[in-house]
């Protein structure tokens, strides 16, 4: 299997399913965990990596995930492939940029990875889509244990699992939902969702983690504190609090938008509309700003059986006759959402672009993609 | 809205008096404020209000303890002025060897927690698990509290009583 293999279509956790998933786009849970008698990965000589990475990627390519698993070699990757596997979320961006021999172990339909010598020198990730944070801590826990009889994890009984960061020490968990808000955003509430996470000491971040800024009203919200609190309450935290807590806020923001502030809904709406359908250059933030008020305007006439003039023409657009048609366009708008962003591109295109070619081949997909010329 | 005293400069000053349940609002410029007492100084100079910040946090030495930042690991050769620059440390046994620098660090990173509770690996001694499970039925009894469900922390309660005691908890 290719990284051309997974280019064409959304992945799994991008597909719109799930609890919740009209603004819990998706849920993800990663583990950092370091090898007993080695140093961490900034220390390590070229040949200590190499040895970890041998014995890291045999023991990930071992597991039995009902699913066939790859391995790329990221430092020996193009950076267009390192690019690309950071839009699918499957690697970090520190380890896209990283130094030394270091690897990534992938199953096919990408609800798993296995980072090998990043800041860590493992780092695992499932991801599903929707809310499902249950589900993927016990597959986590499940791959961590089977890890766990082969290797002998740095781990001491009062900081835990030891991290190259303190700031990961203890159960080395992150766990994180991307959330849809564009309505806390449009009724300007956006700030004090901010300032209440910040109290609640999670951390928010943009559509692609650390150091990104929140675009196309994307937020990953995730905690901060991973030492002193077990795994099993900082996600019974974000299931029965956290998230609850932010969707209503969402949902009680949308229902101000279709009370008073409907022209400012139906305003945003109409601009994507006209945007999306005539620009012949737009910029991979700018599409993923216009395309995230699409979507809310889909969600909005689904779960809200919100009507006004521009959600109604939206409806026209996508064609939506009967409730399966919401999803199909759904699914229509996150596979523009993902195969529009730089690497997808270019890897679908078959060769690099410039970005001013980019923006002419983006415009053309997302006019394509609504009918027009 | 004008100053209430000078009836010319814009009132930036606003003032709510409540006595004896009664309140009262003033509106008053910068100058008929300062004028009154009321506002002595409105703006701190940046140079100022640095130099207040700096001298109230500690010094390298005094964070760190000046042997630790002259200490080199034996085993990673990791030197603590490395960690500022690169945020990450050089090997597991950093953490014995700075742990007087790093305990604050670990503890405001943390929320005040210095001491894991949650998953141990298997190949961890029994007795370790022991202490790291009482640690964890605290958490647990803690954020039960918290979510005020009540019957779930009366169980964790016998839980850690019988775990005291060295009886073995009964299986609920």
């Amino acid at each position: 299997m290719k990284l051309t293999d997974f280019s064409k279509d959304i992945n799994e956790w991008l597909s719109g399913s799930g609890p919740m998933s009209d603004i819990v786009i998706s849920s993800r849970i990663r583990l950092a965990r370091n090898l007993a008698g080695h140093s961490f990965v900034s220390r390590c000589s070229v040949e200590e990596k190499t040895e970890i990475l041998s014995q890291l990627k045999e023991t990930l390519m071992s597991i039995d995930l009902g699913d066939k698993l790859i391995y790329v070699s990221v430092d020996e990757t193009s950076d267009l492939s390192r690019d690309f596997l950071v839009e699918r979320h499957l690697i970090s961006r520190h380890h896209a940029m990283g130094k030394g021999p270091r690897g990534a172990v992938i199953a096919c339909r990408e609800f798993f990875t296995g980072m090998i010598n990043e800041e860590d020198h493992l780092r695992i990730q499932v991801l599903k889509p929707g809310c499902q944070l249950s589900e993927c801590a016990k597959l986590i826990n499940r791959i961590d244990d089977e890890i766990e009889s082969k290797v002998e994890y740095a781990f001491c009984s009062q900081y835990g699992y030891l991290t190259a960061c303190p700031t990961n020490l203890g159960s080395g968990i992150r766990t994180s939902v991307m959330l849809h808000l564009p309505a806390l955003k449009m009724t300007g509430h956006i700030d004090k969702f901010l300032a209440a996470a910040k109290d609640l000491n999670l951390a928010v971040r943009g559509l692609f983690g650390e150091g990104t800024e929140a675009v196309s009203d994307l937020y990953q919200v995730s905690n901060q504190v991973t030492l002193g609190v077990s795994e099993a309450s900082i996600i019974d935290d974000f299931e029965k609090r956290v998230i609850p807590e932010i969707v209503d806020y969402e949902i009680s923001a949308r229902k101000t938008l279709l009370g008073d502030q409907v022209n400012t809904l139906d305003d945003k709406i109409s601009r994507a509309m006209a945007l999306l359908q005539n620009a012949h250059l737009i910029s991979s933030q700018e599409a993923l700003f216009l395309l995230s008020h699409l979507r809310l305007g889909i969600n909005m006439q689904k779960y809200l059986g919100a009507s006004t003039p521009a959600i109604d023409k939206l409806t026209a657009l996508f064609k939506i006759e009967a409730p399966e048609d919401r999803d199909v366009s759904i699914t229509k708008i996150n596979r523009l959402f993902m195969l529009t962003l730089p690497a997808h591109l270019q890897i679908n295109h078959g060769k690099s672009l410039d970005p001013s070619n980019r923006d002419a081949l983006r415009a053309k997909i997302i006019r394509s993609a609504l009918g027009q010329n | 809205m004008q100053c209430q005293i000078c009836s010319k400069k814009t009132a930036t000053i606003h003032l709510t008096e409540i006595t004896n349940g009664v309140r009262t609002e003033f509106h008053f410029c910068e100058q008929c404020a300062v004028q009154q007492g009321i506002a002595a100084k409105s703006q701190i100079s940046v140079n100022e209000l640095l130099g207040n910040l700096l001298a109230s946090q500690p010094t390298d030495d005094e964070l760190t303890g000046l042997t630790e930042s002259e200490t080199t690991c034996p085993q990673c050769g990791f030197q603590l002025s490395q960690f500022r620059k690169e945020g990450v440390l050089g090997c597991p046994n950093d953490y014995v060897l700075f742990e007087k620098a790093l305990l604050p660090l670990i503890e405001q990173a943390h929320n005040g927690k210095t001491r894991h509770c949650g998953k141990v690996p298997a190949r961890v001694p029994q007795d370790v698990k022991n202490q790291i499970a009482r640690a964890n039925l605290k958490e647990q009894l803690k954020s039960a509290v918290k979510l005020e469900d009540y019957e779930r922390a009366a169980q964790l309660r016998d839980k850690l009583k019988q775990m005291a005691t060295g009886k073995k908890p009964s299986v609920s």
